[in-house]
């Protein structure tokens, strides 16, 4: 069977707000509302949690123009589009970071485990200026038992701590992602 | 298992993460070896966007941004293509997101500084959901090459970015592409990111006459591959079946 190539990746460059989240970026009137702004609704079942995060370069600096997706399970570890999924989690967020501090936060519950020994996780994707291709990631919980027996930590092994969120004395979750650095954050080739 | 795992991303076909002429990612390419991990729910599944999602203007960037009864300054254009996966099946119900400099070269962005003008008439970000055959098009204004703060005299070619979802979110991609013929191409450090000339290729649109309307817009085809399913396991399960 003849195979196509994959289209190669290209930079999202600095600009890509302008045309995921143009509302953000100050071109209004096109789209009503930004995509992946509601990654669980009001009435969407768990615990709610709030994450707060950076995306840092190799001298230290956070980025202004990263843009950062959240693909999430509901409270019971299904996916929307799964039969039984909560309808009122889209599980999808799109955030862009403060443009003066580059903070992100994410709004959301807590999914559940989506079995085969996973612990509950958020995937995450990471674009911007001077990154070639997304960088795939997830974000695990520091409070969760099932973190032990996890394929993904326990493959990344002694640098598994750099895929875990703690909480801080406000009860928010803090992840920052360190694109290089000695705790460089484990990148996934999925 | 209902439907084998997405084949492996061919890293030595993308860019590298460290490229040196490209100064931004210097300090912002991971220097270990990405993780490699069997594909789980988490990387098979992805957001499901519906038609209705989309607006009337959403794919026409001449307008959608235009006051009433006006339209962006520019090369009208038309780009169309299909989005397909390495298998060569056509991928349907796919959202593409697309963003662009106006005609001068200038993005509509408050961090720009470019002293092209603005055009009152142009945002610059366009949207659509493939066909059931992976067919798209969408009407908009070519955009102008660029300086940028990399070396001491870079241009960016005339491009248009592409974020695209696919099926699954191991099949997520932001691209560019670029129109046939610019000598631009050649010279650009992000496009030079890329190893090979091959791959650069299918990034370049050529001009479609076919496609083109008369004394309305001229046309490019612009066809994007996504990752496909593994065609090995594929076969096998259907052997099995």
């Amino acid at each position: 069977m003849d195979l196509l190539k994959e289209s190669p990746s290209q930079t999202a460059g600095p600009y890509v707000h302008i045309g995921c989240v143009p509302n953000f970026a100050e071109v209004t009137g096109v789209y009503p509302a930004d995509l992946g702004q509601t990654i669980a609704g009001a009435q969407a079942k768990g615990q709610r949690i709030t994450v707060k995060g950076r995306v840092i370069d190799g001298a230290g600096a956070p980025l202004l123009d990263a843009m950062v997706e959240v693909w999430q399970a509901d409270a019971n570890g299904t996916y929307a589009g799964q039969d039984g999924a909560d309808p009122n989690v889209s599980g999808f967020g799109r955030m862009a970071g403060d443009q003066d501090t580059g903070v992100f936060e994410i709004a959301t519950i807590k999914p559940g485990s989506i079995g085969a020994d996973h612990a509950p996780h958020l995937t995450l994707w990471i674009v911007a200026r001077g990154i070639n291709t997304g960088l795939h990631t997830r974000m695990y919980f520091a409070d969760e038992p099932l973190n032990v027996g996890d394929p993904v930590l326990l493959a990344a092994g002694g640098r598994a701590q750099t895929l875990v969120a703690h909480r801080d004395d406000a009860g928010e979750f803090v992840f920052d992602i360190h694109l290089q650095g000695p705790t460089e954050t484990v990148f996934l080739d999925v | 298992m209902s439907n084998p795992p997405y084949a492996p991303r061919d890293r030595d076909w993308h860019p590298p993460a460290f490229h040196e002429p490209y100064r931004s990612s210097h300090l912002r390419s991971p220097q270990q070896k990405l993780l490699k991990m069997p594909q789980s729910a988490s990387e098979l599944s992805g957001p499901v966007f519906g038609h209705e999602l989309i607006g009337e203007l959403d794919a026409d960037l001449i307008h959608n941004f235009a006051a009433s009864g006006a339209a962006a300054i520019g090369q009208r254009t038309i780009v169309h293509g299909r989005v397909l996966d390495e298998n060569g099946r056509g991928v349907p119900n796919c959202l593409v997101e697309v963003w662009q400099a106006n005609a001068g070269g200038r993005y509509r962005h408050k961090k720009e500084g470019y002293i092209a003008a603005l055009d009152p008439n142009f945002g610059g970000c366009g949207r659509f959901i493939t066909k059931e055959d992976g067919s798209y098009s969408f009407h908009t204004i070519k955009p102008g090459a660029y300086p940028w703060p990399n070396g001491p005299n870079d241009w960016r070619p005339a491009h248009i970015h592409f974020s695209l979802f696919g099926h699954a979110f191991a099949q997520r991609l932001i691209t560019q592409m670029y129109f046939e013929g610019d000598p631009l191409i050649d010279l650009c450090p992000i496009v030079g990111s890329i190893p090979s000339r091959d791959a650069v290729d299918r990034l370049i649109a050529p001009l479609d006459m076919d496609a083109t309307v008369p004394m309305d817009a001229r046309a490019y085809r612009f066809d994007i591959v996504l990752r496909g399913r593994d065609a090995t396991l594929f076969e096998h399960e259907r052997e099995g079946m």
